[in-house]
């Protein structure tokens, strides 16, 4: 007897998250998927806390400081414990960006201290996780760039822009697909005929030339939310048809249930009937696809970002971040300008794994 | 393999082969038709235009702006500016680059040539390792082989090209092992013999091709795997061993060439894929190729240069798929390309 079977006998059924779950939960390599994605978005979530500074708070005097998060000491030279600190460090020049430690400055990494003010959900604060206190030099764990904005508040800030931008994405472009899919296939004749040329048009259009263009026609100069909200329309411009392609072949087959023509005989609208029933029945397929489907949307707002149509500075993302990196000789000198890059293949990664596993847990032939 | 194509080609009435051929071309038209004019629509929706970025210049006066929107085929509506580019592209003529001033064929000739360039070397290196190592993985199962493909291929469709690529730009910066980008030594290149042109040229083209190469190993080897687990299950395997075969024999005579079928057309899509896959990558490694061109056309507006890149990579793409579905055709007489 299997599980399944196990469970209607008991008198409960469970549904089809709960068997999804089941199943996923047995998969180690997506579970930690799971957990790192969970890990980052709290990072974005509680990015003004976390940071120690904001995303745009510049320290002009001390850019291009590097990496600090390998100079984080607890005892000194002479062995006297002072919990997390870091040397001092003094500028060399004023021209080039050098900085040497001094040994003998010790500024202690405090936990819950007063920093800039921020706005978290309505509350107003000004605690953050650490930093360093008033009046000390700033800690940069991760470098800062080159107007000496905090490279590690950056990169937690940006995330809230990088990681959404996934989510939003996926959001609007598989609502299109379950729409459109959902009506060539159960309407089929001319309608169906028509949308999916208009399906092929775009699945036939040379991704990011077409990403560039389509950019172009809302303009170059303008604001960040704007920004922001054209570069996920244009993704999810791109693709849906996808994903429209495969849920029209899905509703064909799902259409000459007999449930199907139930609910035809009720009387009930057809708009109704594609979304109440029929649709539904494409769940497994949606949830591995979104979730797989979002690195292209992640990595969709890197390329317009670095390629300077993207998110604009002062906003951080992890795109527009790695702009900097386009220099050889800030590559050489500041290989800090790379640490967004192995956040943005974390997350990746992370949706892969995850996606991987439930594409296995929603398998509806594998084995219990 | 020569007498697999010969039983194949048995199998496959000529008759159905040429339809399905010219039933796939005759889409290929309408779809240009449509693909060009979306592109050049929007272009024309785009707010100001490649002249307007010449009156900053107080020198202009508003007649010599309209005189060169004249010059430049930047007047009149929508369909008569499209109707315009149609009739000079289909005589072959896509006229000329507005920054560049010279014929956009001889621009794009160029830049495409280095473009399939990368893309060339990329398959050639991709599909020489993925298949190797995709049939080890297969025939040693659980073996460290197999653990580190399988962790490597998983590594490889994970990371970002473009980070990765920055990775390694990075790395020929610091160790000076490899040029840190370009196509040719900008200085010594003309002092150079033919074989120092030809060591130069592939010394530049190493670290571009590993960077694109991966995605496409990680890929193909993970395809390959699973194709060859599936064909060392079946009767005909068992039958060979049965004869006495030793292992080579069998997987390499008899296993393989069944299980590299399906991959054959994933060779099409890949092609395709690769055409604008590698736009990033070639940015990041100032490769000269159809990526840095394309960028700056679209930002300067230089419309009949945008025009033929879209219709280039259109073109590819279209080619690509092409490839894929005669490949299929060919090689598995299950799928029906007749009727």
């Amino acid at each position: 007897m299997t599980a399944d079977q196990a469970k209607v006998d008991q008198g409960r059924v469970e549904g089809p998250w709960a068997i999804l779950w089941r199943r996923l939960r047995r998969n180690r390599v997506a579970i930690i998927g799971l957990w790192v994605l969970v890990a980052l978005y709290l990072c974005a979530i509680l990015a003004p806390f976390l940071a120690p500074y904001s995303y745009s708070t510049q320290f002009r005097d001390r850019n291009w400081h590097p990496m600090q998060v390998t100079g984080l000491h607890f005892w000194d030279d002479a062995g006297t414990w002072h919990g997390p600190f870091v040397y001092g460090t003094t500028r060399l020049d004023e021209f080039s960006a050098e900085y040497e430690e001094d040994r003998s400055v010790v500024v202690p990494v405090d936990f819950l201290v007063r920093g800039e003010p921020y706005t978290f959900m309505g509350i107003e604060s000004e605690v953050h996780l650490f930093g360093t206190p008033e009046g000390s030099t700033p800690v940069f764990l991760f470098g800062s760039d080159k107007y000496g904005r905090d490279v590690l508040s950056r990169i937690l800030f940006g995330a809230r822009i990088s990681l959404s931008v996934g989510l939003l994405g996926i959001a609007i472009s598989m609502t299109l697909g379950l729409l459109i899919g959902g009506v060539a296939g159960y309407f089929g004749g001319r309608t169906d005929f028509v949308l999916m040329r208009l399906v092929e048009l775009i699945l036939a259009l040379p991704g990011l030339y077409i990403i560039l263009v389509i950019r172009q026609v809302f303009g170059r100069d303008v604001a960040s939310t704007e920004a922001y909200l054209i570069m996920v329309g244009v993704l999810a411009f791109i693709g849906w048809a996808a994903n429209a392609r495969v849920i029209r072949g899905m509703v064909l087959s799902i259409k000459e249930n007999e449930y199907v023509t139930a609910a035809e005989a009720l009387g009930l609208s057809r708009m109704r009937i594609i979304v109440r029933h029929i649709l539904p029945n494409t769940f497994s397929f949606v949830i591995v696809t979104a979730t797989l489907a979002i690195p292209y949307y992640i990595l969709g707002e890197v390329a317009l970002s670095f390629l300077g149509v993207g998110i604009q500075e002062p906003e951080a993302s992890w795109g527009n971040m790695l702009r900097d990196a386009q220099d050889v000789r800030n590559l050489t000198d500041y290989p800090w300008v790379i640490v967004p890059g192995f956040f943005i293949f974390l997350a990746v990664m992370a949706y892969n794994f995850l996606g991987d596993g439930l594409r296995d847990a929603a398998d509806p032939r594998a084995t219990e | 393999m020569a007498a697999l194509s010969t039983r194949l080609r048995g199998l496959l009435p000529g008759r159905a082969l040429a339809t399905f051929i010219a039933r796939r071309l005759l889409a290929v038209p309408p779809l240009l038709l449509a693909t060009s004019f979306v592109t050049y629509a929007l272009l024309y929706a785009a707010p100001g235009d490649y002249v307007a970025r010449m009156a900053e210049d107080p020198r202009m006066t508003p007649q010599m702006l309209a005189e060169m929107r004249i010059k430049f085929g930047l007047d009149g509506g929508l369909f008569e500016r499209y109707g315009r580019w149609l009739y000079n592209a289909i005589q072959g003529d896509f006229g000329y680059s507005f920054s560049k001033e010279i014929g956009v064929y001889t621009l794009i000739g160029e830049r495409m040539g280095n473009t399939l360039l990368l893309s060339g070397t990329t398959l050639l290196l991709a599909w020489g390792l993925a298949l190797p190592l995709g049939v080890a993985a297969a025939t040693r199962q659980g073996s460290w082989v197999d653990r580190i493909a399988g962790f490597f291929s998983f590594l490889g469709l994970s990371i970002p090209r473009v980070f990765f690529a920055l990775l390694m730009v990075m790395f020929a910066a610091t160790t000076k092992w490899f040029p840190v980008g370009g196509i040719r030594d900008q200085v010594n290149w003309d002092t150079f013999t033919g074989w120092q042109q030809v060591v130069d040229m592939a010394h530049h083209l190493v670290l571009p091709t590993i960077v694109l190469a991966t995605t496409e190993v990680a890929h193909y080897m993970r395809q390959m795997r699973a194709e060859m687990l599936e064909t060392l299950g079946k009767d005909f395997v068992r039958t060979a061993r049965a004869k006495g075969l030793n292992q080579r024999q069998v997987v390499w005579r008899h296993a393989f060439w069944n299980a590299v079928n399906p991959l054959v057309t994933l060779f099409g899509y890949s092609l395709a894929g690769l055409f604008t896959g590698s736009f990033l990558v070639e940015i990041v490694f100032s490769w000269p190729g159809m990526a840095r061109l394309t960028v700056d056309a679209v930002f300067t507006q230089d419309e009949p240069l945008v025009m033929a890149s879209v219709m280039m990579a259109t073109l590819m793409l279209v080619f690509g798929n092409l490839v894929a579905d005669l490949l299929l055709g060919r090689i598995d007489p299950r799928i029906g390309v007749g009727a």
